[in-house]
Protein backbone atom coordinates (compact mmCIF):
# COMPACT_ATOMS: atom_id res chain seq x y z
CA UNK A 1 0.00 0.00 0.00
CA UNK A 2 1.62 3.48 -1.45
CA UNK A 3 -0.08 5.56 1.72
CA UNK A 4 2.41 7.03 3.56
CA UNK A 5 0.14 7.85 6.76
CA UNK A 6 -2.94 6.44 8.52
CA UNK A 7 -5.32 8.96 9.16
CA UNK A 8 -6.18 9.82 12.30
CA UNK A 9 -9.83 9.70 13.98
CA UNK A 10 -8.93 12.73 15.83
CA UNK A 11 -7.43 14.82 13.22
CA UNK A 12 -10.98 14.00 10.75
CA UNK A 13 -12.96 14.85 13.48
CA UNK A 14 -11.02 18.04 14.26
CA UNK A 15 -10.37 18.84 10.70
CA UNK A 16 -14.18 18.03 10.27
CA UNK A 17 -15.16 20.09 13.16
CA UNK A 18 -13.05 23.36 12.19
CA UNK A 19 -14.45 22.99 8.52
CA UNK A 20 -18.58 22.64 9.90
CA UNK A 21 -17.56 25.65 12.62
CA UNK A 22 -16.04 27.78 9.46
CA UNK A 23 -19.13 26.78 7.18
CA UNK A 24 -21.53 27.97 10.15
CA UNK A 25 -19.95 31.46 10.81
CA UNK A 26 -19.78 32.62 7.31
CA UNK A 27 -23.48 31.80 6.79
CA UNK A 28 -24.73 34.72 9.57
CA UNK A 29 -28.26 34.83 8.00
CA UNK A 30 -28.80 30.95 9.14
CA UNK A 31 -27.06 31.88 12.49
CA UNK A 32 -29.21 34.33 13.60
CA UNK A 33 -32.62 33.23 11.92
CA UNK A 34 -33.84 30.90 15.07
CA UNK A 35 -31.87 33.36 17.56
CA UNK A 36 -34.50 36.49 16.10
CA UNK A 37 -37.18 33.69 16.24
CA UNK A 38 -36.87 33.28 19.87
CA UNK A 39 -36.40 36.56 20.91
CA UNK A 40 -39.26 37.91 18.63
CA UNK A 41 -41.91 35.13 19.99
CA UNK A 42 -40.71 35.93 23.71
CA UNK A 43 -40.91 39.27 23.73
CA UNK A 44 -44.28 39.10 22.20
CA UNK A 45 -46.00 36.90 24.95
CA UNK A 46 -45.93 39.53 27.23
CA UNK A 47 -47.63 41.91 25.18
CA UNK A 48 -50.05 39.18 23.76
CA UNK A 49 -50.78 38.19 27.70
CA UNK A 50 -50.53 41.33 29.43
CA UNK A 51 -48.03 42.78 31.95
CA UNK A 52 -48.95 40.74 35.03
CA UNK A 53 -45.61 39.46 36.21
CA UNK A 54 -47.13 36.90 38.72
CA UNK A 55 -49.22 35.15 35.68
CA UNK A 56 -46.31 36.03 33.01
CA UNK A 57 -43.60 33.95 35.64
CA UNK A 58 -46.21 31.05 35.99
CA UNK A 59 -45.62 30.76 32.46
CA UNK A 60 -42.33 31.52 31.81
CA UNK A 61 -40.98 28.55 31.81
CA UNK A 62 -43.23 26.69 29.56
CA UNK A 63 -43.00 29.59 27.45
CA UNK A 64 -39.30 29.78 26.97
CA UNK A 65 -38.80 26.22 26.53
CA UNK A 66 -41.21 25.87 23.68
CA UNK A 67 -40.02 28.77 21.83
CA UNK A 68 -36.35 27.43 22.15
CA UNK A 69 -37.80 24.15 20.73
CA UNK A 70 -39.65 25.40 18.20
CA UNK A 71 -35.93 27.72 17.37
CA UNK A 72 -34.31 24.97 17.22
CA UNK A 73 -36.95 23.12 14.98
CA UNK A 74 -36.55 25.95 12.53
CA UNK A 75 -32.85 26.03 11.60
CA UNK A 76 -32.35 22.09 11.70
CA UNK A 77 -34.01 21.44 7.76
CA UNK A 78 -30.81 23.00 6.24
CA UNK A 79 -28.47 20.90 8.39
CA UNK A 80 -26.95 18.31 6.00
CA UNK A 81 -29.07 20.51 2.92
CA UNK A 82 -26.05 22.14 1.16
CA UNK A 83 -23.79 18.73 1.85
CA UNK A 84 -26.68 17.09 -0.17
CA UNK A 85 -26.87 19.18 -2.88
CA UNK A 86 -23.19 19.95 -3.32
CA UNK A 87 -22.26 16.47 -3.38
CA UNK A 88 -20.10 16.82 0.04
CA UNK A 89 -22.00 14.05 1.45
CA UNK A 90 -21.58 11.36 -0.61
CA UNK A 91 -18.23 12.09 -0.12
CA UNK A 92 -18.28 11.90 3.05
CA UNK A 93 -19.92 8.29 3.23
CA UNK A 94 -16.72 7.43 0.97
CA UNK A 95 -14.02 9.10 3.41
CA UNK A 96 -11.55 6.36 5.81
CA UNK A 97 -12.97 8.15 8.47
CA UNK A 98 -16.43 6.85 10.67
CA UNK A 99 -19.68 8.86 9.27
CA UNK A 100 -20.54 8.74 13.22
CA UNK A 101 -17.61 11.14 13.90
CA UNK A 102 -18.24 13.68 10.81
CA UNK A 103 -22.10 13.53 11.86
CA UNK A 104 -20.93 14.25 15.32
CA UNK A 105 -19.20 17.19 14.43
CA UNK A 106 -21.52 18.60 12.47
CA UNK A 107 -24.51 18.23 15.30
CA UNK A 108 -21.82 19.80 17.73
CA UNK A 109 -21.29 22.70 15.39
CA UNK A 110 -25.20 23.01 14.93
CA UNK A 111 -25.19 22.93 18.87
CA UNK A 112 -22.57 25.93 19.13
CA UNK A 113 -24.39 28.00 16.34
CA UNK A 114 -27.99 27.55 17.89
CA UNK A 115 -28.12 25.76 20.91
CA UNK A 116 -25.66 27.75 22.80
CA UNK A 117 -27.10 30.98 21.94
CA UNK A 118 -30.00 30.16 23.17
CA UNK A 119 -29.19 29.41 26.37
CA UNK A 120 -27.32 32.00 26.78
CA UNK A 121 -29.99 34.26 25.34
CA UNK A 122 -32.98 32.76 28.00
CA UNK A 123 -31.99 34.22 31.44
CA UNK A 124 -32.74 37.30 29.38
CA UNK A 125 -35.86 36.75 28.03
CA UNK A 126 -36.69 35.25 31.45
CA UNK A 127 -36.25 38.76 32.68
CA UNK A 128 -38.37 39.72 30.20
CA UNK A 129 -41.10 37.54 31.73
CA UNK A 130 -40.49 38.05 35.39
CA UNK A 131 -39.02 34.82 36.10
CA UNK A 132 -37.82 34.81 39.19
CA UNK A 133 -34.03 35.16 40.38
CA UNK A 134 -33.80 31.70 42.18
CA UNK A 135 -34.56 29.78 38.49
CA UNK A 136 -32.13 31.12 36.28
CA UNK A 137 -29.45 28.62 37.09
CA UNK A 138 -31.94 25.54 36.65
CA UNK A 139 -33.36 27.44 33.26
CA UNK A 140 -29.84 27.38 31.72
CA UNK A 141 -28.56 24.11 32.72
CA UNK A 142 -31.59 22.67 31.78
CA UNK A 143 -31.68 24.45 28.26
CA UNK A 144 -28.08 23.75 28.23
CA UNK A 145 -28.86 19.96 28.23
CA UNK A 146 -32.18 20.27 26.12
CA UNK A 147 -30.43 21.61 23.21
CA UNK A 148 -28.16 19.50 22.84
CA UNK A 149 -30.62 16.50 23.04
CA UNK A 150 -32.34 18.34 20.50
CA UNK A 151 -29.73 19.15 18.44
CA UNK A 152 -29.06 15.34 17.63
CA UNK A 153 -32.42 14.30 17.73
CA UNK A 154 -33.01 16.44 15.38
CA UNK A 155 -30.19 15.46 13.03
CA UNK A 156 -31.79 12.17 12.98
CA UNK A 157 -34.71 13.64 10.73
CA UNK A 158 -33.11 16.19 8.82
CA UNK A 159 -31.07 13.44 7.79
CA UNK A 160 -33.93 11.19 7.10
CA UNK A 161 -35.88 13.92 4.30
CA UNK A 162 -32.10 15.45 3.18
CA UNK A 163 -33.44 13.70 -0.06
CA UNK A 164 -36.94 15.32 -0.34
CA UNK A 165 -37.27 19.00 -2.02
CA UNK A 166 -39.63 20.51 0.79
CA UNK A 167 -39.37 18.15 3.78
CA UNK A 168 -39.69 20.48 6.20
CA UNK A 169 -43.16 19.67 7.67
CA UNK A 170 -42.22 16.16 7.44
CA UNK A 171 -39.37 16.69 9.53
CA UNK A 172 -41.53 18.25 12.00
CA UNK A 173 -43.75 15.20 12.53
CA UNK A 174 -40.78 13.15 12.56
CA UNK A 175 -39.18 15.03 15.45
CA UNK A 176 -41.54 16.54 16.99
CA UNK A 177 -42.66 13.30 18.99
CA UNK A 178 -38.96 13.03 19.38
CA UNK A 179 -39.00 16.78 21.37
CA UNK A 180 -42.09 15.64 23.75
CA UNK A 181 -40.23 13.83 26.72
CA UNK A 182 -37.40 16.93 26.29
CA UNK A 183 -40.04 19.32 26.81
CA UNK A 184 -41.65 18.12 29.43
CA UNK A 185 -39.17 17.43 32.10
CA UNK A 186 -36.94 20.83 30.64
CA UNK A 187 -40.31 22.67 31.38
CA UNK A 188 -40.58 21.24 34.96
CA UNK A 189 -37.36 21.33 35.79
CA UNK A 190 -37.39 25.38 35.51
CA UNK A 191 -41.14 24.79 37.54
CA UNK A 192 -39.56 22.81 40.20
CA UNK A 193 -37.53 25.58 40.28
CA UNK A 194 -40.16 28.05 41.15
CA UNK A 195 -41.53 25.88 43.58
CA UNK A 196 -39.98 24.06 46.27
CA UNK A 197 -39.87 20.62 44.32
CA UNK A 198 -35.94 19.29 44.01
CA UNK A 199 -35.34 20.42 40.51
CA UNK A 200 -32.32 17.89 40.37
CA UNK A 201 -34.88 14.56 39.55
CA UNK A 202 -36.21 16.45 35.60
CA UNK A 203 -32.25 17.45 35.01
CA UNK A 204 -31.20 14.22 35.82
CA UNK A 205 -33.55 12.65 33.16
CA UNK A 206 -32.49 15.20 31.08
CA UNK A 207 -29.36 14.42 31.35
CA UNK A 208 -29.78 10.93 30.80
CA UNK A 209 -32.02 11.50 27.36
CA UNK A 210 -29.05 13.73 26.55
CA UNK A 211 -26.84 10.23 27.13
CA UNK A 212 -28.93 8.24 25.52
CA UNK A 213 -29.34 10.47 22.07
CA UNK A 214 -25.78 11.10 22.38
CA UNK A 215 -24.80 7.69 21.96
CA UNK A 216 -27.55 6.29 19.55
CA UNK A 217 -28.15 9.65 17.10
CA UNK A 218 -25.44 9.47 15.16
CA UNK A 219 -25.09 5.97 14.71
CA UNK A 220 -29.26 6.40 13.19
CA UNK A 221 -28.36 9.43 11.61
CA UNK A 222 -25.41 8.09 9.55
CA UNK A 223 -27.73 4.95 8.51
CA UNK A 224 -30.47 7.43 7.67
CA UNK A 225 -27.47 9.81 5.38
CA UNK A 226 -26.79 6.36 4.00
CA UNK A 227 -30.09 5.63 2.74
CA UNK A 228 -31.04 9.11 1.32
CA UNK A 229 -27.99 8.86 -1.07
CA UNK A 230 -28.51 5.71 -2.17
CA UNK A 231 -31.22 6.47 -4.27
CA UNK B 1 -0.43 -7.29 -0.58
CA UNK B 2 -2.81 -8.37 -3.62
CA UNK B 3 -2.06 -5.90 -6.54
CA UNK B 4 -4.96 -3.77 -6.89
CA UNK B 5 -7.30 -5.27 -9.70
CA UNK B 6 -11.50 -4.79 -9.97
CA UNK B 7 -13.45 -7.48 -10.44
CA UNK B 8 -17.13 -7.49 -11.38
CA UNK B 9 -19.10 -10.08 -10.74
CA UNK B 10 -22.71 -10.61 -12.82
CA UNK B 11 -23.53 -6.95 -11.35
CA UNK B 12 -26.97 -5.62 -11.69
CA UNK B 13 -28.76 -2.51 -10.92
CA UNK B 14 -32.24 -1.26 -11.01
CA UNK B 15 -33.34 2.03 -10.22
CA UNK B 16 -37.46 2.88 -9.82
CA UNK B 17 -38.21 -0.83 -11.08
CA UNK B 18 -36.63 0.09 -14.39
CA UNK B 19 -33.56 -2.39 -15.05
CA UNK B 20 -30.11 0.09 -15.68
CA UNK B 21 -28.08 -3.15 -16.41
CA UNK B 22 -27.62 -7.06 -15.79
CA UNK B 23 -25.42 -9.68 -15.81
CA UNK B 24 -22.30 -7.20 -15.93
CA UNK B 25 -19.14 -9.04 -15.72
CA UNK B 26 -15.51 -7.07 -15.76
CA UNK B 27 -11.83 -7.42 -14.65
CA UNK B 28 -9.54 -4.35 -14.22
CA UNK B 29 -6.08 -4.58 -13.85
CA UNK B 30 -3.42 -2.14 -12.50
CA UNK B 31 -2.82 0.34 -15.15
CA UNK B 32 -5.88 -0.28 -16.85
CA UNK B 33 -8.15 3.07 -18.16
CA UNK B 34 -11.40 2.57 -18.49
CA UNK B 35 -13.77 4.83 -20.27
CA UNK B 36 -17.42 4.12 -19.69
CA UNK B 37 -19.80 4.35 -22.40
CA UNK B 38 -23.64 4.74 -22.72
CA UNK B 39 -26.29 7.60 -23.85
CA UNK B 40 -27.95 9.53 -20.55
CA UNK B 41 -29.23 8.03 -18.77
CA UNK B 42 -28.02 4.62 -19.64
CA UNK B 43 -26.86 4.31 -15.56
CA UNK B 44 -22.89 5.49 -16.14
CA UNK B 45 -23.28 7.29 -12.95
CA UNK B 46 -25.19 4.53 -10.89
CA UNK B 47 -22.49 2.07 -11.56
CA UNK B 48 -19.76 4.44 -10.25
CA UNK B 49 -21.55 5.40 -7.18
CA UNK B 50 -22.52 1.68 -6.55
CA UNK B 51 -18.53 0.96 -7.82
CA UNK B 52 -17.30 3.61 -5.28
CA UNK B 53 -19.39 2.40 -2.21
CA UNK B 54 -21.57 5.40 -2.09
CA UNK B 55 -24.48 3.68 -3.13
CA UNK B 56 -25.33 0.08 -1.95
CA UNK B 57 -28.43 -0.53 -3.85
CA UNK B 58 -27.18 -3.44 -6.49
CA UNK B 59 -27.10 -7.33 -6.79
CA UNK B 60 -23.51 -9.45 -7.76
CA UNK B 61 -20.51 -8.74 -6.48
CA UNK B 62 -17.78 -6.15 -6.19
CA UNK B 63 -14.57 -7.91 -5.41
CA UNK B 64 -11.18 -5.39 -5.22
CA UNK B 65 -7.97 -7.04 -4.19
CA UNK B 66 -10.19 -10.04 -4.28
CA UNK B 67 -12.05 -9.60 -1.44
CA UNK B 68 -15.85 -8.37 -1.25
CA UNK B 69 -16.36 -4.20 -0.96
CA UNK B 70 -18.41 -4.62 1.77
CA UNK B 71 -15.84 -7.16 3.86
CA UNK B 72 -13.44 -4.01 4.12
CA UNK B 73 -14.92 -0.55 3.36
CA UNK B 74 -12.33 0.96 5.70
CA UNK B 75 -9.07 -0.27 3.33
CA UNK B 76 -11.06 0.09 0.20
CA UNK B 77 -11.95 3.93 1.15
CA UNK B 78 -8.19 4.44 1.94
CA UNK B 79 -7.78 3.04 -2.17
CA UNK B 80 -10.41 4.96 -3.59
CA UNK B 81 -10.75 8.35 -5.29
CA UNK B 82 -14.09 9.46 -6.13
CA UNK B 83 -14.87 12.56 -7.99
CA UNK B 84 -18.96 12.23 -8.49
CA UNK B 85 -21.38 14.87 -10.62
CA UNK B 86 -21.27 16.86 -7.99
CA UNK B 87 -18.04 18.10 -7.20
CA UNK B 88 -18.11 17.94 -3.51
CA UNK B 89 -16.97 21.68 -3.15
CA UNK B 90 -18.20 23.79 -0.55
CA UNK B 91 -19.10 27.60 -1.61
CA UNK B 92 -18.68 29.13 1.33
CA UNK B 93 -15.29 28.24 2.11
CA UNK B 94 -12.14 29.17 -0.30
CA UNK B 95 -10.44 26.48 -2.57
CA UNK B 96 -7.30 26.09 0.30
CA UNK B 97 -9.96 25.04 3.42
CA UNK B 98 -11.95 22.90 1.21
CA UNK B 99 -9.03 21.08 0.03
CA UNK B 100 -7.23 21.06 3.45
CA UNK B 101 -10.49 19.58 4.31
CA UNK B 102 -10.23 16.64 1.96
CA UNK B 103 -6.39 15.94 3.07
CA UNK B 104 -6.45 15.85 6.57
CA UNK B 105 -9.56 13.03 5.95
CA UNK B 106 -7.21 10.80 3.71
CA UNK B 107 -3.66 11.31 4.84
CA UNK B 108 -1.86 14.53 5.66
CA UNK B 109 -0.53 17.11 3.05
CA UNK B 110 1.01 20.31 3.57
CA UNK B 111 -0.87 23.96 2.75
CA UNK B 112 2.35 24.10 0.08
CA UNK B 113 1.33 20.83 -1.58
CA UNK B 114 -2.31 22.24 -1.29
CA UNK B 115 -1.37 25.36 -3.31
CA UNK B 116 1.06 23.35 -5.12
CA UNK B 117 -1.96 20.85 -6.68
CA UNK B 118 -4.10 23.89 -7.39
CA UNK B 119 -1.52 25.47 -9.76
CA UNK B 120 -1.00 22.42 -11.54
CA UNK B 121 -4.44 23.67 -12.69
CA UNK B 122 -3.89 27.02 -12.48
CA UNK B 123 -5.74 27.51 -9.74
CA UNK B 124 -3.27 29.00 -6.90
CA UNK B 125 -4.13 32.43 -7.51
CA UNK B 126 -7.59 32.14 -6.77
CA UNK B 127 -6.88 30.15 -3.23
CA UNK B 128 -8.30 32.37 -1.01
CA UNK B 129 -11.35 33.56 -2.76
CA UNK B 130 -14.60 31.97 -1.60
CA UNK B 131 -15.66 29.05 -4.28
CA UNK B 132 -19.37 30.74 -4.45
CA UNK B 133 -17.71 33.09 -6.63
CA UNK B 134 -15.66 30.79 -9.03
CA UNK B 135 -17.66 29.98 -12.26
CA UNK B 136 -18.34 26.22 -12.83
CA UNK B 137 -15.60 25.08 -14.57
CA UNK B 138 -13.22 26.36 -12.12
CA UNK B 139 -14.95 24.78 -9.27
CA UNK B 140 -14.39 21.55 -11.08
CA UNK B 141 -10.46 22.13 -11.22
CA UNK B 142 -10.70 22.81 -7.78
CA UNK B 143 -12.16 19.16 -6.88
CA UNK B 144 -9.76 17.76 -9.84
CA UNK B 145 -7.23 19.14 -7.79
CA UNK B 146 -7.59 16.54 -5.72
CA UNK B 147 -5.86 14.28 -7.96
CA UNK B 148 -2.68 15.85 -7.56
CA UNK B 149 -2.69 15.24 -4.05
CA UNK B 150 -4.32 11.55 -4.17
CA UNK B 151 -2.32 8.39 -3.28
CA UNK B 152 -4.72 6.42 -4.31
CA UNK B 153 -4.54 3.43 -6.89
CA UNK B 154 -8.07 3.59 -7.56
CA UNK B 155 -10.04 6.79 -9.70
CA UNK B 156 -13.29 6.80 -10.58
CA UNK B 157 -14.51 9.83 -12.32
CA UNK B 158 -17.61 10.76 -12.87
CA UNK B 159 -17.10 13.25 -16.05
CA UNK B 160 -14.28 14.95 -14.89
CA UNK B 161 -13.67 16.98 -17.95
CA UNK B 162 -17.45 18.90 -18.07
CA UNK B 163 -16.98 22.12 -17.91
CA UNK B 164 -13.07 22.30 -18.49
CA UNK B 165 -11.19 24.22 -21.32
CA UNK B 166 -9.28 22.18 -23.87
CA UNK B 167 -5.73 23.40 -22.55
CA UNK B 168 -7.21 22.20 -18.88
CA UNK B 169 -8.36 18.77 -20.19
CA UNK B 170 -4.96 18.20 -21.38
CA UNK B 171 -3.02 18.54 -18.16
CA UNK B 172 -5.92 16.29 -16.52
CA UNK B 173 -5.44 13.67 -19.00
CA UNK B 174 -1.52 13.83 -19.02
CA UNK B 175 -2.08 13.44 -14.54
CA UNK B 176 -4.40 10.09 -15.61
CA UNK B 177 -1.92 8.76 -17.37
CA UNK B 178 0.53 9.29 -14.73
CA UNK B 179 -1.31 7.30 -12.57
CA UNK B 180 -1.58 4.56 -14.97
CA UNK B 181 1.79 4.35 -15.25
CA UNK B 182 2.57 4.34 -11.79
CA UNK B 183 0.16 1.00 -11.64
CA UNK B 184 -3.40 2.86 -10.81
CA UNK B 185 -6.74 1.92 -12.39
CA UNK B 186 -9.21 4.93 -13.64
CA UNK B 187 -12.34 4.21 -14.50
CA UNK B 188 -13.96 7.39 -15.77
CA UNK B 189 -16.97 8.77 -17.83
CA UNK B 190 -16.52 11.41 -20.68
CA UNK B 191 -18.78 11.99 -23.49
CA UNK B 192 -15.54 13.23 -25.31
CA UNK B 193 -13.07 11.07 -26.93
CA UNK B 194 -10.31 10.64 -24.73
CA UNK B 195 -6.41 11.30 -26.78
CA UNK B 196 -5.11 8.42 -24.39
CA UNK B 197 -3.66 5.43 -25.97
CA UNK B 198 -4.66 2.02 -24.75
CA UNK B 199 -8.02 2.96 -23.28
CA UNK B 200 -10.59 0.29 -22.62
CA UNK B 201 -13.88 1.18 -22.94
CA UNK B 202 -17.28 -0.53 -21.18
CA UNK B 203 -20.43 -0.31 -23.70
CA UNK B 204 -23.00 -0.29 -20.63
CA UNK B 205 -26.18 -0.21 -23.08
CA UNK B 206 -24.60 -3.80 -23.97
CA UNK B 207 -26.06 -4.96 -20.77
CA UNK B 208 -29.01 -3.73 -20.64
CA UNK B 209 -32.13 -6.53 -20.63
CA UNK B 210 -33.92 -5.92 -24.06
CA UNK B 211 -37.31 -4.27 -24.61
CA UNK B 212 -36.98 -1.60 -22.98
CA UNK B 213 -35.88 -3.13 -19.41
CA UNK B 214 -39.09 -2.73 -17.79
CA UNK B 215 -39.07 -6.20 -15.31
Amino acid sequence: MSQASTPGLMRGFAASFRRDLLIGLRHKGELINPLMFFIIAVSLIPLGVGPESQLLARLAPGVLWVMALLACLLSLDGLFRSDYEDGTLEQMLIQPQPLYLMVLSKVLVHWLLTGLPLTLLAPLLGLMLALPAQAYGTLCLSLFLGTATMSLIGAMGAALTVSLRRGGLLLSLIVMPLYIPVLIFGASAVSYALDTNPQSVPLAILGALLALSLALSPVATAAALRMSTNA
Amino acid sequence: MTPPHLELRNLSCTRDERCLFAGLNARWEAGDLVQLLGPNGCGKSSLMRILSGVSREFEGEILWRGRKLQEQTWEFAQDLLYIGHQPGIKKSLTPLENLRWYASLSGSASDSQLIEALAQLGMAAYRDIPCGQLSAGQLRRVALARLYLSRAPLWILDEPFTAIDKPGVARLEARIEQQIQSGGLVLITSHQDLSLAGVKTLRLEDFRPGAGGLL
